[in-house]
């Protein structure tokens, strides 16, 4: 396992790193956990001429709250969402489903934002912030913009991000109260990467109605999505288990699932379905 | 537990490893941690296609590479011999295996070329600059598939693929149990490829130094002595006396290290070459190209029962996928592994099994963990429990009544083997007694209304190992003798030396063995240290393989421990004047009769023995000893395990609640490392039931050709395993101890397979092929229609 030759370059700060990007174009790549470039480098898949280390950019991790929101920098580990006191108390789902990413040594390096940009179809974390509606704040030659998770990932390893971007902070609105939240995941085996994800955040009106429903999927298709059925479904609905049964039975539809040696795609949506349950259950649960 | 039979004091106690300090602290001593002087990398390139014509290789822009010194194909090493098959069977057909392929690739990973450059980065940047013009030829790679008449032909001699027909048996007393028989059971099994995955993928480092033409090896290998037999007589060319491998800590092996390989005989061709040391070490995606795979049969079994459900008769027919070519011992891994052991644990009246091997493109397949016997126990495990369903009589009664009974022993088995001890009841009881059999079932009973499904499976497995005795083997085509050798070294003050010929490779024979001198020699354990895997300090060694390093190995240590301890009783005789006969010994202290006050130590012994001063006529001064063991038999371990799981009909998750493990490996050295051993052997039989599987495209492409897709079990997988184990000591060592390591690997399986089918039972479900993944069995529930 050794990399073809590559220049090595080590930015210090986000505008260094998006003057590096706009230089090289795609002939760089950005370092940050690395756990899924650099297989790719030793393996040979891909070959570059720059890597950009963004590690050490100061400010670029870290776990805050400010005005209604998280704040996340990209650079923050999965280890940090999982141990985070702040995340458990506001965003349990975002610490639950980053302690079920890899094993230990992928969680202390492995971040959100290469998590999130890489856009692996069997991510946990797209699904995650999908969900939760939040939004990623990126870093351009022009400039920096929003976008909305809704509108983030495009397909297969592919976002919004523009040629020359860099997310640097994703920020999630701190739910409301009576929100309840739940990932359900079925890992492979070998890989530890979902096969399927289910990623269900239910906010609740008055009574004991749906006011808000969020459903988001990874694993299935070839990005991340919401699953826009099920979730109308829901709102303003009273939850009846069997309602939430049906709700789940119709999460993989409109998502042309995938095949593999593992899952074929009739397999894949079954599994969608029974962990949408189990997360739609388990969301309600926590909702009351 | 049965009571253990002690020989000494140290033996059958749980001492802690001594080698795993420096295997904790990161300070063990492997291949790929040794750099020498001067020393070069080398990088092979690969076919990508599974089977092609080479029409060209072009290496003109990597030998200009820099640091590039030598870029080699097939043609530059005609000189080197093919790669030998260590077993032989009548009539097989052996096609010629070169270290680089010569005109036709054969399986993907196959080496065409090998660059030489000065570091690692250069060598690999050099192989893709290779250029390689392939003709690409069609590709079969399921060995039913290749043995049809218009299958891809992979070797020109070989018309029908097909490398030999091998049976055992009789054919026409079987055919007569099946006449009479009162219920047939027929079932075709699969029984999947594996890779083995050591955690140290193989890795070498060849030096050669013109001055005194000596050429040492450094190698992950599972037998030194054997590497350098065969690569240096056979293969090389070079004599044994100027070829040295050392083979140092090794992490793991299960068979894959036991072979040889091309790459290893390629670096010592290139050092030679170009008279610098080499190293190659494998990434994981070239161990899993490369390293010889395991299983990958496919089987028509039928037993034949009596109204009682007395098996009267087993007739096998086994299609074994022996890959691209013939791997050292591939030949005797689907015959004298698997075909002796289809008698179980039963008195099987007539028994007949023959065996097709084929030639497929996919990567040659040779011995893993339980090679050929984990094929066996599937087969025989699975039909009885078929049966019993058929019958409608319990798994484990079913059993009970066909049991070769404990006054039966020696137990001459159908298919050639003579089973020296045994006690089978005993050990199913108790697993019975540690699974709360009767309340699993009840429970199970209950779950199912209320549309949970519980599975129990048994296994009751058997086990040749000790593989031994040498004519028996020569008898049956080993082109090796398979005793063991060892070498008692006591020094002037009285600590030891032994060289063993046996190797470890995680077993923790350092420990083991240094239990058999210590105690024995009443010394402490430290006093005792064991050198092993390196051909200039020990005489010879056949190695670690088929569970047989404690006793055929360990038989060898004791043996020259009673050399050593029969010389150091004639010098006390002679130093207490006293007759030899007189003399007792207790622990260290030698003494006369009567005066064990007055007796002199080990130590003053040893020490009287190399000052020479005053020995007794004619005795020779020093006090060591070598001895070559070679028993009369193999050992048969054997044991009941049993598997609970719970199918999920839902999503077809296969949970594996508990597990269940009573064996009886005779004797034990160290019930700690046994203990150790059947967990690992139980982790890896759960994992080829649940999670393991090799596949092939129908190109010849290995799909599961990394960590990411091929699953090996990790602990969490795993639940904490119940184990215990009964005692009957093998007759055929002195030490009276069998062999642990494969066991677990023999057993598992199927165990789990029954569990599994049998939670599926009703769903009519009765066979499916392995691994259970969860789409396979919830695909099989979705078909059943009884959803």
């Amino acid at each position: 396992m050794y990399a073809a030759p590559f220049e090595y370059h080590r930015a210090s700060s986000v505008q260094e790193a998006v003057g590096l990007l706009q230089r090289y174009g795609d002939d760089a790549k950005l370092l940050a956990g690395g756990h899924s470039l650099l297989p790719v480098l030793k393996l040979r898949l891909s070959t570059i001429g720059h890597l950009i280390d963004i590690r050490r950019i100061e400010g670029l991790s870290g776990i805050r709250e400010a005005g209604g929101e998280i704040v996340i920098g990209a650079a923050t580990s999965h280890a940090a969402l999982q141990h985070s006191q702040l995340l458990q108390q506001k965003l349990p789902i975002l610490a639950e489903a980053a302690a079920q990413i890899g094993d230990p040594a992928v969680r202390n390096l492995g971040t959100i934002g290469g998590s999130l940009a890489h856009a692996d179809p069997a991510a946990d974390l797209p699904a995650v912030i999908l969900a939760l509606g939040s939004e990623l704040r990126v870093e351009g030659p022009d400039g920096s913009r929003t976008i909305a998770a809704d509108d983030c990932f495009t397909g297969l390893f592919s976002t919004a991000l523009r040629p020359g971007e860099i997310l640097t902070e994703i920020r999630v609105p701190v739910p409301t109260a009576r929100t309840g939240t739940a990932y359900e995941k079925h890992a492979h085996p070998a890989s530890g990467f979902a096969v399927v994800g289910i990623a269900a955040v239910l906010t609740a009106g008055t009574g004991n109605t749906i006011a808000q429903a969020r459903i988001a999927v990874t694993g299935v298709g070839t990005a991340a999505t919401r699953a826009g059925k099920a979730e109308t479904m829901l709102m303003g609905q009273t939850p009846t288990p069997d309602l939430l049964q049906l709700a789940a039975s119709k999460v993989p539809d409109g998502i042309a699932a995938r095949g593999d040696l593992y899952a074929p795609p009739e397999f894949r949506a079954q599994l969608a379905r029974v962990h949408a349950e189990r997360a739609l259950l388990r969301a309600w649960q926590r909702m009351r | 537990m049965a009571t253990v039979m002690r020989p000494n004091s140290l033996v059958g106690t749980s001492v802690k490893r001594t080698e795993d300090v420096r295997f904790l602290t990161g300070q063990g001593h492997f291949t790929d941690d040794l750099t020498l002087p001067g020393m070069t990398s080398a990088v092979f390139v690969r076919s990508p296609y599974a089977h092609a014509r080479i029409r060209s290789i072009d290496a003109t822009r990597a030998r200009k590479h820099p640091g590039v010194l030598g870029v080699f194909t097939g043609q530059d090493l005609m000189a080197v011999n093919p790669l030998p098959v260590g077993w032989l069977l009548p009539g097989l057909r052996i096609p010629e295996r070169r270290v680089l392929a010569v005109g036709t690739v054969r399986h993907q990973g196959e080496a065409v070329a090998v660059i030489v450059a000065e570091n690692p980065y250069a060598a690999r940047d050099a192989a893709g600059l290779v250029e390689v013009d392939y003709e690409p030829l069609p590709v079969v790679v399921d060995a039913e598939a290749a043995l049809a008449p218009n299958a891809p032909r992979l070797h020109e001699s070989q018309p029908d693929n097909s490398a030999f027909e091998w049976s055992i048996g009789d054919a026409v007393a079987t055919d007569a149990a099946f006449a009479g028989a009162a219920h047939v059971i027929k079932q075709r099994f699969r029984n999947q490829r594996l890779i083995a995955n050591a955690i140290e993928p193989r890795a070498c480092i060849a030096s050669y130094s013109a001055a005194g033409n000596d050429l040492t090896l450094w190698l992950t290998s599972q037998n030194p002595h054997v590497h350098r037999l065969l690569m240096g007589a056979f293969v090389l060319g070079v004599p044994e006396h100027k070829f040295r491998v050392i083979s140092p800590d090794v992490g793991g092996g299960f068979g894959s290290k036991i072979f040889v390989y091309p790459e290893e005989v390629v670096a010592c061709w290139v050092t030679r070459k170009l008279g610098r040391p080499v190293k190659w070490t494998a990434d994981r995606s070239e161990s899993f190209l490369t390293d010889a795979h395991g299983r990958d049969h496919i089987t028509d079994a039928e037993m034949a029962f009596d109204a009682r459900g007395q098996i009267v008769g087993l007739r096998v027919r086994t299609i074994a996928n022996l890959g691209s070519g013939l791997s050292l011992f591939g030949p005797s891994v689907p015959t004298y592994l698997y075909g002796t052991l289809l008698c179980g644990q039963y008195r099987i009246g007539a028994i007949h099994c023959s065996v097709t091997g084929v030639f497929t493109n996919t990567v040659p397949v040779d011995a893993y963990r339980g090679a050929g016997r984990p094929e066996a126990c599937f087969v025989v495990e699975r039909l009885v429990d078929l049966g019993a369903l058929e019958l409608g009589i319990d798994p484990a009664e079913l059993r009970r009544r066909n049991f070769i009974a404990s006054d039966q022993f020696p137990y001459q088995t159908p298919v050639a083997l003579a089973y020296d001890s045994g006690n089978y009841a005993p050990a199913l009881e108790r697993a019975l007694e540690l699974a709360g059999y009767a309340q699993l079932r009840a429970e199970q009973k209950q779950l199912r209304a209320e549309g949970r499904y519980l599975g129990i499976g048994l296994s009751s497995y058997i086990e040749a190992c000790g593989l031994a005795p040498s004519q028996v083997a020569g008898a049956l085509g080993a082109q090796a003798g398979l005793y063991e050798s060892a070498q008692v070294r006591i020094h002037p003050t009285g600590k030891v030396t032994v060289y063993s010929g046996s190797h470890s490779h995680g077993q923790g024979h350092e420990t083991a063995f240094a239990q058999i001198v210590a105690g024995e020699l009443g010394l402490a354990l430290e006093d005792v240290e064991v050198i092993h895997g390196d051909t200039a300090q020990v005489q010879f060694g056949m190695g670690t393989y088929g569970s047989r390093s404690a006793a055929v190995g360990g038989a060898a240590i004791h043996m020259s421990v009673q050399k050593v301890k029969d010389k150091a009783r004639k010098i006390a005789a002679h130093l207490l004047e006293a007759a030899e006969g007189d003399i007792e010994v207790e622990g260290s202290n030698y003494f006369v009769r009567g005066s064990p006050e007055r007796g002199k130590q080990f130590g003053d012994l040893a020490l009287a023995a190399y000052l020479a001063h005053n020995l007794p006529q004619g005795l020779e001064p020093g006090l060591e000893a070598v001895s070559f063991f070679d028993p009369t038999n193999f050992t048969y371990p054997f044991g009941t395990h049993i598997a609970v799981v719970e199918v999920e009909a839902a999503t077809g998750a296969v949970t594996l609640k508990r597990y269940i493990a009573v064996d009886d490996v005779g004797n034990v050295i160290n019930p700690m490392i046994v203990e150790g051993q059947l967990h690992g052997g139980v982790a890896q039989g759960i994992a080829q039931a649940l999670w393991e599987s090799a596949e092939y495209d129908p190109q010849g492409q290995l799909l599961t050709g990394s960590l990411m897709e091929y699953a090996l079990p990790k602990a969490e997988m795993l639940p904490a395993f119940e184990t215990d184990r009964t005692v009957t000591p093998s007759p055929v060592n002195p030490l009276g101890v069998k062999g642990a390591g494969e066991a677990g690997a023999i057993a598992a399986p199927v165990a789990v397979a029954n569990a599994v089918l049998d939670a599926l039972s009703p769903f009519g479900i009765k066979y499916l092929d392995m691994p259970y993944t969860p789409s396979r069995v919830w695909a099989a529930i979705q078909q059943s229609g009884r959803k």
